[in-house]
C-alpha cells in the first residue's frame, strides 16, 4: 500500500542555518503519528517545510504526498491536495471576518478539487454545528480572524478550519499547548471524530496528556533535526517519565 | 524559491481594462488658452453674459497664480497651452430621448459596464453620463422631477435654473481659491447639477459617470449639489479614461451645500488610467472638492476609493458652519507601480458642537508614494467641537512609501481632537496562512487589503461596494509573487 506521506532524508535550513538534518518518516493512510522533542529541535520547521513556507529552504531529500512530489507544489496547491497545518501560532488578519475567511478558504479548496461552491446556508449550517461541538461561540465566529483571540480560542479555531476543510493529512503543531484541561478534551475529540481509514495525522506535542486522548500509532522523538527514536505509544510515556535528557545526552556523547 | 517581498520588484502591470478609445466624430477647440478661448467656450455653450464674465474674472485670477508646489507629488511642468479646452462628440442638439444617443457612445458605456438604459442593473441609480467635455445623457429624470428633484448637466441647469446656479456657483469654492479651481472656473465644460427641495429624501442614488475619451484634452467638470432643509441625497461619481502614453489633466471642482437638517453623502470610486508600470502616461487628477454644512444639524459625508490616476491631488473638505453639523471623510487610496497620491481632507469647525470624523486607509505597493495630508481647524467660535482622526497605512513590498501629515489647529479650548495613526505591512506569515488554507496569493492580498479597508468600504452604497472591492484586487494585481 502506498504511503500517504513519505519523507526521505529531508534536510532544510532557515536563514542559511541547517535545522533539519536528515529526517525520514512514513505515514500510511489512517495512521496517527506523534512527534515529540525538545524546544528548538526542528518540529515546527518540519511542519512548515511540509506546508511549503518560503522561509524554509530544502537542501536535500524528498517528500511524496500520495502520488505527488510535495516539494514541487505551491503552498495553496498542497492545501488543495489535502494538506492542512494547524499552526503553533495562528496568524491574525484584521478586518477579515473569521467565518468569511473560512468560507473563502473552503470555496478555494472546493474549486481546486472540481467541486461547486458551497451555498451560504449550507456553509453556515456546517460551520455552526462544528463550532458548537468545539465550544466556539457565535461571537467568535463573527470576530476578525484570530484578532484578540485567546491562545485557546485560536487553537480551537484551527480545529474548526480543519474540520470544514476535510484534509487527507493534518499536521497539528502544538495544538494542545495553551489549552485548559476541558478544552484539551474538546479539541482531542474533534480530532478523533475525523480519524478515518483514509486520513492521516502528524501530531506535534510536548505532552503525554494529549496522547492519552489521541492515541497515536507511532511516536517519534526528534532531537537536533533528526528523528532519534521511533516507537509505539509507550515511548511517549517513557519520555514523560525520563525527559529528553537521555536522548540529548546520548547525542552529545 | 524567491520570497514574496523580493518578487515585488518584478511586478507586471495588470491590464487596465477600461483603456479603449471610442471612434466618434468630435468637435474640439485647437490647443491653447486665452480670453478668447474662454469667450468662445462660453458662447459655444450659449451661456448668459454674467457667466461669461464670471469665467473671464476667474481666468484673470488664474493668470496671476502659480502652480502650487507644496504637495508631495513630483511631475514635470504642465504646458497649459498644449491642452485643448473643449472636446465634444458632434451632435447638433443634445438628444431629446435616450434612444437618440450616438450608438458609438452607447457602446462605450456598455463596454464600461454601465449601459445607458433605465434598466434593472441600475434600477435605483439615476446616471448622468459625461463624455469628454459634455453630458450626453441623464436617466430617470422624469421620476425625479415628480419629487421636485433637479438632476441634470450643469449646462442645462444654467439654462433652466439660472437663479439657483447663480446663487450657489462658487459659493463654496470661490474662483480664486486655488490654481486649479481658478482654471476650472474659467474653462469648466460640463458636470452635474443636483437640487433636492425641502424635506425630500431622494429615493435613488444619483450618479455621474465621467469618461475622458479624446487625446490631448483636459477634463474640467463642475459639480454643484444643493440639499435644501431637511433633505437627503446620496451621490456617486465614477470615472475612467483610455490608456494613452501622454498625461491628461483632470481638474474638477465639486461644491456641496447642505442647509438645516440636510444630509449629503458623496461617494467616489476613482479609476482613471494610472499609467503603465514604468510610469508612462496616466491621468493627473487635481480636484477641489468642498462641502459647506451651512445649516444647523446638517451633515456631509465624503467616501472615496482612489485606485487610479498617475497623480492624485485632492482633499475633499467640510466647512462645518451650522451649529451641531457633522463632517465625515472615509478614504481608501491605493497606489501601485509609479503612482503618486497626496490626498486627505480638511475639516473646518466654525459652528458650536460641530463634529468631524476622518478615517483614512492608504495602501502603497510597487514604487508608489502615498501621502495622507489632513487639516483639522477649530475656530474660536466652535465651542465643544470634536474631531476623531484615524490614519492607517499598509505597505506591500519595500520600495513604496506611506506618509501621514496631520495639521491640527485649535483656537477653542473646549474642543477635543484625537489623532491615531498606524503603519503596517502585509506580512509573509499572513500570506502564508491564507495560502495554507488554499487561497491563492493574489486573492490573499485582495482579502487582506479589503480587510484593512473594511471600515471605509462599509460606507459605500451597495452597488458601489461590490465594484470597489473588485477594483482593489485588480489594482494590486502583480504587487506580490
Ligand atoms: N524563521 C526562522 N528564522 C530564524 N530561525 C528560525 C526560524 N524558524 C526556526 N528557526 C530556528 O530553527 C530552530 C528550530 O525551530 P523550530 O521552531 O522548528 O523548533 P521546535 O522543535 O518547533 O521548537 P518548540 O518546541 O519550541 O516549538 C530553532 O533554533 C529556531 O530558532
Ligand atoms: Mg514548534
Amino acid at each position: 500500500m502506498t504511503a500517504l506521506l513519505e519523507i526521505e532524508n529531508l534536510h532544510a535550513r532557515v536563514d542559511g542555518k541547517p535545522i533539519l538534518k536528515g529526517v525520514s518518516l512514513s505515514i500510511a493512510p489512517g495512521e496517527v503519528h506523534a512527534i515529540m522533542g525538545p524546544n528548538g529541535s526542528g518540529k515546527s520547521t518540519l511542519a512548515f517545510v511540509l506546508a511549503g513556507h518560503e522561509a524554509y529552504e530544502v537542501t536535500d531529500g524528498s517528500i511524496r504526498f500520495g502520488d505527488e512530489d510535495l516539494l514541487a507544489m505551491e503552498p495553496e496547491e498542497r492545501a488543495h491536495a489535502g494538506l492542512f497545518l494547524a499552526m503553533q501560532y495562528p496568524v491574525e488578519i484584521p478586518g477579515v471576518g473569521n467565518l468569511y475567511f473560512l468560507r473563502q478558504a473552503l470555496n478555494a479548496v472546493r474549486k481546486a478539487r472540481g467541486l461547486e461552491e458551497i451555498s451560504a446556508a449550507e456553509f453556515l449550517r456546517k460551520a455552526r454545528e462544528e463550532a458548537r461541538r468545539l465550544g466556539i461561540g457565535e461571537e467568535l465566529l463573527k470576530r476578525d480572524l484570530n484578532v484578540g483571540f485567546s491562545g485557546g480560542e485560536k487553537k480551537r479555531n484551527e480545529i474548526l478550519q480543519m474540520a470544514l476543510l476535510e484534509p487527507r493529512l493534518a499536521v497539528l503543531d502544538e495544538t494542545d499547548s495553551g489549552l485548559d484541561i476541558d478544552a484539551l478534551r474538546v479539541v482531542a475529540e474533534g480530532v478523533n471524530r475525523m480519524r478515518s481509514p483514509e486520513r492521516g495525522f502528524l501530531v506535534i506535542t510536548h505532552y503525554q496528556r494529549l496522547l492519552e486522548y489521541i492515541v497515536p500509532d507511532v511516536v517519534h522523538v526528534m532531537v537536533d533535526g533528526r528523528i532519534r527514536r521511533t516507537g509505539g505509544p509507550e515511548l511517549a510515556r517513557e519520555l514523560e517519565a525520563r525527559g529528553y535528557e537521555a536522548f540529548v545526552g546520548r547525542l552529545a556523547a | 524559491m524567491a520570497t514574496a517581498i523580493e518578487t515585488v520588484r518584478e511586478v507586471t502591470a495588470s491590464e487596465y481594462k477600461y483603456g479603449f478609445t471610442t471612434p466618434v466624430e468630435e468637435e474640439r477647440f485647437p490647443p491653447g488658452l486665452n480670453e478668447d478661448v474662454v469667450r468662445r467656450l462660453s458662447e459655444r455653450k450659449g451661456e448668459p453674459a454674467w457667466l461669461t464674465e464670471w469665467r473671464l474674472a476667474a481666468f484673470r485670477r488664474w493668470q496671476q497664480m502659480e502652480m502650487p508646489d507644496w504637495q508631495k507629488v513630483k511631475f514635470p511642468p504642465i504646458d497649459f497651452q498644449a491642452i485643448s479646452y473643449f472636446a465634444a462628440p458632434k451632435q447638433k442638439v443634445r438628444p431629446k430621448s435616450l434612444d437618440e444617443i450616438d450608438p458609438e457612445i452607447r457602446r462605450t458605456y456598455d463596454k464600461l459596464g454601465i449601459p445607458i438604459r433605465e434598466q434593472e442593473i441600475l434600477a435605483g441609480v439615476a446616471v448622468d453620463y459625461v463624455f469628454d467635455s459634455v453630458s450626453v445623457a441623464t436617466t430617470f429624470k422624469k421620476k425625479l422631477e415628480e419629487l421636485g428633484i433637479i438632476f441634470c448637466s450643469i449646462s442645462e441647469a444654467v439654462r433652466e435654473h439660472p437663479e439657483l446656479v447663480r446663487k450657489y456657483l462658487g459659493s463654496v469654492v470661490p474662483p480664486g481659491d486655488n490654481f486649479f479651481a481658478a482654471l476650472n472656473s474659467a474653462v469648466f465644460s460640463d458636470g452635474s447639477f443636483v437640487y433636492v427641495p425641502k424635506g425630500v429624501r431622494c429615493p435613488m442614488e444619483l450618479s455621474t459617470y465621467f469618461r475622458i475619451n479624446a487625446a490631448g484634452t483636459g477634463q474640467f467638470e463642475r459639480t454643484l449639489i444643493i440639499a435644501d432643509e431637511g433633505s437627503y441625497v446620496s451621490y456617486l461619481e465614477g470615472c475612467t479614461a483610455p490608456m494613452r502614453d501622454e498625461h491628461q489633466l483632470h481638474a474638477a471642482v465639486v461644491e456641496l451645500i447642505a442647509l438645516d437638517d440636510a444630509e449629503i453623502k458623496y461617494s467616489t470610486v476613482q479609476n482613471w488610467y494610472p499609467g503603465d508600470k514604468e510610469g508612462r502616461g496616466g491621468i493627473y487628477n487635481f480636484v477641489t472638492k468642498r462641502g459647506l454644512c451651512r445649516g444647523r444639524r446638517s451633515k456631509i459625508s465624503w467616501t472615496q476609493v482612489e485606485t487610479g490616476s498617475a497623480i492624485t491631488w485632492k482633499y475633499p473638505s467640510c466647512i462645518l458652519q451650522g451649529d451641531d453639523s457633522v463632517g465625515e471623510f472615509y478614504s481608501v487610496a491605493v497606489t501601485n507601480h509609479h503612482q503618486q497620491a497626496d490626498t486627505g481632507t480638511k475639516m473646518i469647525h466654525i459652528g458650536k458642537r460641530t463634529r468631524s470624523r476622518i478615517v483614512s486607509k492608504g495602501i502603497a505597493a510597487g514604487r508608489s508614494d502615498n501621502t495622507y495630508r489632513g487639516l483639522v481647524r477649530v475656530l474660536k467660535s466652535a465651542e465643544g467641537a470634536r474631531n476623531h482622526t484615524q490614519c492607517d497605512s499598509l505597505l506591500i513590498g519595500e520600495h513604496c512609501g506611506a506618509h501621514t501629515i496631520p495639521y491640527i489647529e485649535v483656537a477653542n479650548r473646549s474642543a477635543r481632537c484625537e489623532h491615531e495613526a498606524t503603519t503596517s505591512k502585509i506580512s509573509e506569515d499572513q500570506l502564508f496562512y491564507c495560502r495554507q488554507r488554499g487561497i491563492s496569493e493574489e486573492d490573499a492580498v485582495a482579502l487582506i487589503v479589503n480587510g484593512f479597508c473594511r471600515e471605509v468600504m462599509n460606507e459605500l452604497p451597495m452597488e458601489f461596494a461590490v465594484e470597489a472591492k473588485k477594483l482593489l484586487g485588480i489594482s494590486l494585481e502583480g504587487s506580490v509573487g
